[in-house]
């Protein structure tokens, strides 16, 4: 059993019409792993998730879940997922805790342990206390989530899948949100996608980025970081000109990129620099600017780049082919 | 199966916290104890040649034309516009037991509401002993056969409007559908036996079809007392086609 991949989604496919949502989508995600859905709206991140979770059939293609084919017996993978849905729909007129027995009946938990499966996911998400009782219609909306989490979590499934945990919550609640995730960990499967870059950086063990329908990226926020922003980047500050400091820095063989820069006042110049070469580079930097009386150093920091700007060098560079691709097409077919 | 009574406690339960059903209920009752009251008092002052319960029956269509689409137009367009459809999706839950249990929750109420109405003959009975002893009041031949009659003919009009509620995610749409089907089913049956009547030619399997759709023949019947197997089909196999057509279209437009 451990070496099942609790997701596996192969060449999945699905069109409306003569839109296609996704297209020849792969991934796996393994037991226990917390991944990342990333994309920008209309991606297809949640017609992914809506077929992972049987609601809609895929177009083409085939995924698992748990070793188990979704299109084949979506009676069993309903069993092994417990989904959290876009906007995450409650009916407002029930108790929290009737709902939460109503849909722990649903999902097949047996009678004698009702009580004990319901309390159970009502600490886990902080809701036996406080919601308990309450009306889910009168609930703010960060109760409303965790009313969701709860929900997904009932029945004790091997994957939870959930569409924008996140969305429209205050910083505090997404720390409670994001805290619930870590509690999961190890525990369960957990994928989810999000807007919220830096959420999914630190809940995510690992990041998947779809783009018009395909995905574009796969991997570590640290993998991707080499994969689509390679180099070392910096910032600094330089009292001096920027062609001096180039000079500079090419004297002593250091391969240096400029790729912003700002000036401020008293001639200091802000400079973000890429650079590349063999072993530290932050006090070749440093060694580079010392000897100079022109240019003195004031500040010098790395900076690793955020997965907000991998996601947007990702979702670039797919649209950049998807362009040229379409620019090629029109070519080819005038040449025939 | 299982997941269908649970199904249909949730709904009925439902319905019981919810106030539009105290609503409909109260002016269904009021509308229909008004109209028993009319017919009443008609009979006192030109002899009838029905008993009054045969009058209040034969007016079955008025309630079912705005309790059906009320009572039905929100089980599943509402679920589907509020997303609740969705969630119910996620479990291992058959499509045709969320059908079935959302038609049973609306039918049972639906015949609820018509039981209840058993109450003015009861009443009537009550405050004039005189002609609840000559039995014109609580003949019971007429009122089995007319509940039977809307038992059955309950299975067809409720399941016209789960199939209305079934196909849009708008509640006002669905109602409306609804509506203008049972409409067509009710009105148009008994139009299209009219023109039959009034020398239209027909063949005898079309004279046959349209003999088939009169609602109206149908109660006549049965408050008569002759129960006929044709309106049995009829009703149970529209009800069971257009609740298997639902179940299809909310599988298809999860």
């Amino acid at each position: 059993m451990e070496t099942i991949p609790s997701i596996r989604v192969e060449n999945l496919t699905r069109k409306f019409g003569s839109l296609t949502a996704i297209q020849n989508v792969s991934f796996t995600v393994n037991r226990g792993e917390i991944v990342g859905f990333l994309g920008p709206n209309g991606a297809g991140k949640s017609t992914t998730m809506r077929i992972l979770s049987g609601i809609m059939p895929a177009t083409s293609g085939s995924a698992w879940v748990g070793g188990v084919a979704v299109a084949h017996n979506p009676y069993e993978v309903k069993q092994r997922i417990g989904y959290m849905p876009e906007n995450n729909p409650l009916p407002d007129d029930m108790r929290v805790v009737e709902y939460l027995r109503f849909r722990a009946r649903l999902k097949g938990v047996p009678g004698r342990k009702l009580r004990e499966t319901v309390q159970d996911v009502m600490e886990t998400c902080d809701l036996a206390r406080t919601a308990r009782r309450k009306i889910i219609g009168t609930l703010s909306k960060g109760f409303r989530q965790r009313v969701g989490i709860a929900d997904a979590l009932l029945g004790n499934p091997e994957v939870i899948i959930m569409d924008e945990p996140t969305i429209g919550l205050d910083p505090h609640q997404i720390q409670g949100i994001r805290k619930l995730i870590n509690n999961l960990r190890g525990r369960l499967t957990v994928v989810l996608s999000s807007h919220i870059l830096p959420e999914i950086e630190r809940s995510c063990d690992r990041v998947i980025i779809i783009n018009r329908g395909r995905v574009v990226a796969s991997g570590t926020s640290d993998s991707l970081r080499e994969e689509f922003l390679p180099g070392n980047r910096f910032e600094l500050e330089v009292k001096g000109c920027e062609t001096r400091v180039a000079e500079l820095f090419k004297a002593k063989g250091l391969e240096v990129e400029f790729l912003e820069k700002e000036e401020s006042e008293g001639d200091i110049l802000k400079l973000t620099i890429r650079a590349q070469g063999n072993g530290e580079l932050g006090p070749q930097l440093i060694a580079a600017l010392s000897d100079s009386p022109d240019c003195t150093l004031r500040s010098l920091a790395p900076r690793v780049p955020n997965l907000e700007e991998i996601f947007l060098a990702a979702t670039k560079r797919s649209w950049e082919e998807t362009i040229e691709s379409s620019k090629i097409k029109p070519a080819a077919a005038a040449q025939s | 199966m299982r997941n269908f009574f649970i199904l249909l406690k949730h709904e009925l339960r439902m319905l019981l916290i919810s106030p539009p059903t105290y609503i409909a209920a109260v002016l269904f009752l009021c509308l229909m104890g008004f109209l028993y009251w009319a017919i009443l008092r008609g009979m006192v002052n030109t002899p009838e040649e029905n008993l009054p319960i045969v009058q209040f029956f034969s007016i079955f269509w008025i309630p079912v034309f705005f309790v059906v689409p009320l009572l039905t137009m929100r089980s599943i367009a509402g679920e589907r516009s509020t997303g609740t459809l969705d969630t119910l999706m996620t479990t291992p839950t058959s499509r045709a037991s969320v059908i079935l249990s959302k038609f049973s929750g609306a039918y049972i109420f639906y015949m609820l509401l018509w039981l209840s109405t058993l109450s003015f003959p009861l009443i009537a009975a009550k405050l004039f002993p005189s002609a609840a002893l000559s039995g014109s009041l609580l003949e019971p031949a007429p009122i089995i056969g007319g509940f039977t009659f809307l038992g059955l003919s309950g299975i067809l009009f409720v399941s016209i409007g789960i199939f209305a509620s079934s196909i849009t995610r708008s509640q006002l749409v669905a109602g409306m559908l609804s509506f203008t089907t049972l409409f067509v089913a009710i009105i148009g049956g008994q139009q299209l036996g009219n023109i039959a009547q009034n020398g239209a030619e027909l063949s005898f399997w079309a004279s046959e079809l349209v003999n088939y759709l009169q609602i109206f023949q149908h109660l006549d019947d049965f408050s008569r007392g002759v129960i006929d197997t044709r309106p049995f089909f009829y009703y149970t196999s529209t009800g069971v086609l257009l609740l298997g057509l639902s179940t299809l279209v909310i599988e298809a437009k999860a």
